[in-house]
């Protein structure tokens, strides 16, 4: 990545957040100046998922090119995913004590992300029990591949159909996630919300590009060693 | 042949578990152990039936847990998974695992419920065509599931602790909806109530059976 590209992720993040903050917010029945969260929140869920995409898309790489470069990608990927879904998971918390008046309460979408992290868990348990490298490669890809076959039960099918009290599920104001695919927010507070998620999205891309690079670095000082 | 290989190594399991019954006789201990424990510990309280609908699916994913990952580590251990690799095409060895594992499951349910049926007697089912259901698919489930889980886990160090590590993840889709029916056979649900969760069951388990059978060959010859 460009050097001038960082200097405008850093620009563009700082803009966002203080935007975010400071800008008057558009009316949203039942949310009100809470909807801020939707600046921070709803691109740290994105990212979660999509690292966790991404994670697996390098993994079926893995096997079917069995290149270790891919390995160290789809690994880097999930590493970030975790650190993305746990910011999630705590701007969503916070969210929730302000908004339901408890920090967790199992709503359905509290249970998918919590899953979510169990599988990231799940994830790094089984690589680090195993030793041999082509091994690990190959088995903890097929495991991405499973979680993420079952993972959409949770994140699309569940919250539809029990009931939820996260803004999309039943009754309750949906700005975002709903089912009609519209975004009901003022046009000032969606460029907002389209900035937030381009900015942290560049920055994910940045965090990846930087730990996939220090990831191939050390497999080939190993390597070498060898 | 194909078939016939999967059959082959069902009826191989089967003996050489007929001849030990170790899988079986262990399984057994660990359901008396279990639930024994929640017996005393539920001693004297009014267990509301939808609870005792999670505790009966608490016992069977842990009997589960702790008994069906054997089909691929016995095989491992007893170094026996290379001749298998030899003569065998990896989808037959699945398919002959899970249906070893699907048959062993039925039969520990079987006698988890008999068990279970006699000891709680908060646990009295009414709609017993949706318990039935919901055994029959779920269990199959949790078959394929954890047959494929336990073939990843069979390479790996420290198998007993990854196995409901890895598994509980991705069963949870799975668990929540045959809870979810479950209570609803003990509340005496219709069936058009259960449809919901039959559609997830049913969807999970051929989702995971598909995959399962599609990767296998990456797990198994590595």
């Amino acid at each position: 990545m460009k050097t001038w590209m960082k200097i405008v992720i850093g620009i563009w993040i700082t803009a966002v957040i203080a935007i975010g903050l400071a800008m008057p917010i558009g009316y949203i029945p039942g949310l009100g100046a809470k909807a801020r969260i939707i600046y921070f929140h709803v691109p740290m869920s994105w990212l979660s998922v999509l690292a966790f995409f991404m994670s697996m898309w390098y993994g079926i790489g893995y096997l079917r090119k069995k290149d270790m470069k891919y390995d160290i990608k789809s690994a880097t990927a999930a590493e970030l995913g975790f650190v993305f879904s746990i910011l999630a998971t705590i701007t969503g918390s916070i969210w929730a004590k302000f908004s339901w008046g408890s920090f967790w309460n199992w709503d359905p979408r509290e249970t998918s992300i919590f899953v979510l992290l169990l599988i990231y868990g799940a994830y790094f348990a089984l690589r680090s029990a195993l030793e041999i490298e082509e091994r690990r490669a190959s088995l903890s890809a097929v495991y991405s591949v499973v979680a993420f076959v079952t993972v959409p039960f949770f994140v699309f099918i569940m919250p539809r159909i029990m009931f939820s009290l996260h803004p999309g599920g039943g009754g309750s104001p949906a700005p975002i996630l709903n089912s009609s695919g519209k975004m009901y927010m003022e046009a000032s507070m969606r460029y907002v919300f389209y900035a937030s998620l381009i900015g942290f999205t560049g920055l994910y891309l940045w965090l990846f590009q930087i730990r996939a690079k220090i990831g191939l670095l050390n497999y080939n000082s190993l390597l070498e060693n060898e | 042949m194909f078939m016939k290989a999967a059959a082959a190594i069902l009826s191989k399991d089967f003996y050489s578990e007929l001849r030990t019954r170790y899988a079986l006789n262990s399984l057994i201990m660990f359901v008396v152990v279990t639930l024994s424990i929640i017996l005393f510990s539920t001693a004297g309280e009014a267990v509301s039936p939808s609870l005792s609908a999670g505790i009966l699916w608490i016992i069977i994913f842990f009997a589960a847990m702790s008994g069906l990952s054997r089909c691929f580590v016995s095989e491992e251990e007893r170094g026996t998974a290379m001749t298998l690799q030899l003569w065998v095409k990896p989808s037959s060895v699945l398919l002959g695992k899970l249906a070893f594992n699907s048959l062993l499951i039925y039969v520990l349910n079987a006698m988890i419920i008999a068990a279970y049926l006699v000891t709680m007697p908060s646990f009295v089912v009414k709609a017993p065509l949706v318990f039935i259901l919901t055994i029959l698919i779920g269990s199959f489930g949790l078959a394929s599931a954890s047959t494929f889980i336990a073939a990843i886990i069979s390479k790996a160090n420290s198998k007993g602790t990854l196995y409901p590590v890895l598994s509980f993840p991705i069963l949870l889709p799975l668990l929540v909806s045959v809870i979810d029916a479950t209570r609803l056979s003990v509340e005496g649900g219709s069936l058009a109530e259960a449809m919901g969760d039959f559609k997830i069951m049913f969807s999970y388990s051929v989702v995971v059976t598909t995959v399962a059978i599609v990767l296998f060959d990456f797990v198994w010859r590595d």
